[in-house]
């Protein structure tokens, strides 16, 4: 039976504290792009835009990465990953991009993710937002922002649902 | 999803659902092909063959373009033969290549079959890039993809495929896709050129242009294959052009906003007026670089089936 960790005000209250904490580290909205990795990112990065919007009261460019072509484990997976859209709805080179995942786990995705990023352009800088942070890294990788860290077994699977996929906002743990 | 086959024989041997997915992933490809740099890392320290033993350029260079974008290590091989390539000499080449570590062997021939026959022997994936006058795969594809992204579905498309069907393995591989899709498909051209009974693929004939062109959303106009010029399936070009050629008056016929299609290489005044090819309507170029996208989408979905 899935155990759960957060339910939709809880989301909401964490999505509004990274929102302050991005504008906050970043002075601002200057030159701040959001990129959602497909898929559970995008949705994450969109909400936390509007939540931006609110703050500052201006609109600031929110994207979508899809990381199929630069994962490490093309070679290995049973099957291909499905193949979404990347739509990044301005130029990043001089961009401070905040990506923005669901769940951090091994840093695989987000590895794959600056390689997609960088073939794109030439950012500012990279930070890394995230939703739930639930540990066993097997990269170099540490995110600018956590909605929550979540101690693991490797074997439990993190389930992020979100409104936006027709489920209702909540993390489970399995 | 994954696909059913590590190969890429024909349209006829895909269900409509593997067809969806390659589409779909060919859309996700398009966005790569927008940016600097249009090169992704997938399919990486793999190898891909270019096997011809017909003369290409479009369809040569747009694998061959497509396996470089995909990290792919791509080697040509030209074979110009004056005769018809025999199977063993065929079976052969692709033993050598095979040694040589293949991962994927893209074939063009002059023999309906052959593709099918590679495949059979061969650990790679094989993909069919024209066989004879049997089915032309991935053209479908990308005209399919073209169609899609101009009229946001293929269901219920009204589409007029003109010329010499006879000879032609792009009408025959699109005329699988779009009825499985549920498309109207027309053939229209002189009874010379249109093979006897092929209504039974569910299409609809007619011998008249300007009839047939009545109210489609899409024109395909196919490649008058000059060299069959004075076989006595047509009296001249001239008169071709006359009879069946697209002109803006003909076009004026077809649905408001119907685009025009033709897989190249064109004959201006032959089969197309220069005025259409060069218009807006015409989506030619289009279908030039999606079928980019679409051999890459191919491409990468193949790899992902494991023997």
């Amino acid at each position: 039976m899935p155990k759960e960790l957060l339910n939709k005000q809880d989301i909401d209250r964490i999505l509004a504290r990274i929102a302050h904490e991005i504008l906050e580290k970043n002075k601002g909205i200057k030159g701040l792009c959001l990129v959602g990795i497909q898929k559970g990112g995008v949705h994450i990065a969109k909400r936390l835009a509007v939540k931006i919007k609110e703050i500052e009261g201006k609109d600031i460019p929110v994207g979508s990465l899809d990381i199929a072509f630069y994962r490490d484990d093309l070679n290995i997976r049973k099957k291909q990953p499905a193949v979404r859209r990347t739509e990044v709805p301005c130029e990043i080179t001089d961009m401070k991009v905040v990506l923005v995942d669901d769940v951090l786990f091994t840093g695989r995705s987000i590895r794959a993710a600056l390689d997609a990023l960088m073939d794109m352009g030439r950012p500012s800088s990279i930070q890394l937002a995230v939703l739930i942070d639930r540990g066993h890294r097997e990269l170099p990788i540490k995110a600018d922002f956590v909605g929550k860290n979540i101690p693991t077994a490797i074997n439990e699977t993190v389930e992020v649902s979100l409104e936006e996929d027709g489920y209702e906002d909540k993390v489970t743990i399995e | 999803m994954n696909l059913s086959s590590k190969d890429l024989l024909g349209i006829k041997e895909l269900t409509k659902d593997e067809i969806t997915l390659i589409l779909d992933t060919a859309s996700g490809f398009k966005d790569v092909l927008k940016r600097d740099i249009k090169k992704v890392p997938a399919l990486r320290g793999k190898t891909a063959v270019n096997l011809f033993f017909e003369p290409s350029t479009r369809t040569r260079t747009s694998f061959e373009l497509a396996e470089k974008r995909l990290s792919l290590d791509v080697l040509n091989l030209s074979v110009t033969t004056s005769s018809v390539v025999k199977g063993e000499t065929l079976i052969d080449t692709a033993l050598n290549v095979q040694a040589l570590g293949a991962d994927f062997m893209i074939i063009r021939h002059s023999s309906s079959g052959a593709p099918h026959l590679l495949s059979k022997i061969v650990h790679a994936s094989v993909v069919n890039a024209g066989d004879g006058i049997n089915e032309h795969p991935t053209q479908a594809l990308l005209d399919a993809f073209t169609i899609k992204e101009r009229m946001g579905r293929l269901e219920g498309i009204k589409i007029a495929i003109v010329g010499d069907i006879l000879h032609s393995r792009v009408a025959k591989s699109n005329i699988y896709l779009l009825t499985k899709f549920g498309a109207e498909v027309r053939l229209i051209g002189p009874p010379t050129l249109i093979p006897k009974e092929i209504e039974s693929l569910g299409v609809k004939v007619f011998h008249n242009i300007d009839e047939g062109l009545k109210e489609v959303d899409v024109v395909m106009m196919l490649r008058i294959q000059m060299e069959r010029q004075g076989k006595g399936f047509f009296p001249s070009t001239l008169e071709y052009f006359r009879h069946w050629g697209l002109t803006t008056e003909r076009l004026s016929i077809a649905a408001k906003d119907a685009i025009v299609m033709h897989p190249g290489p064109m004959n201006r005044g032959v089969e197309i007026a220069s005025e259409i090819a060069d218009s807006p309507r015409s989506v030619i170029l289009e279908q030039v670089t999606n079928g980019l996208a679409v051999r890459m989408a191919v491409l990468y979905l193949l790899a992902g089936v494991k023997g």
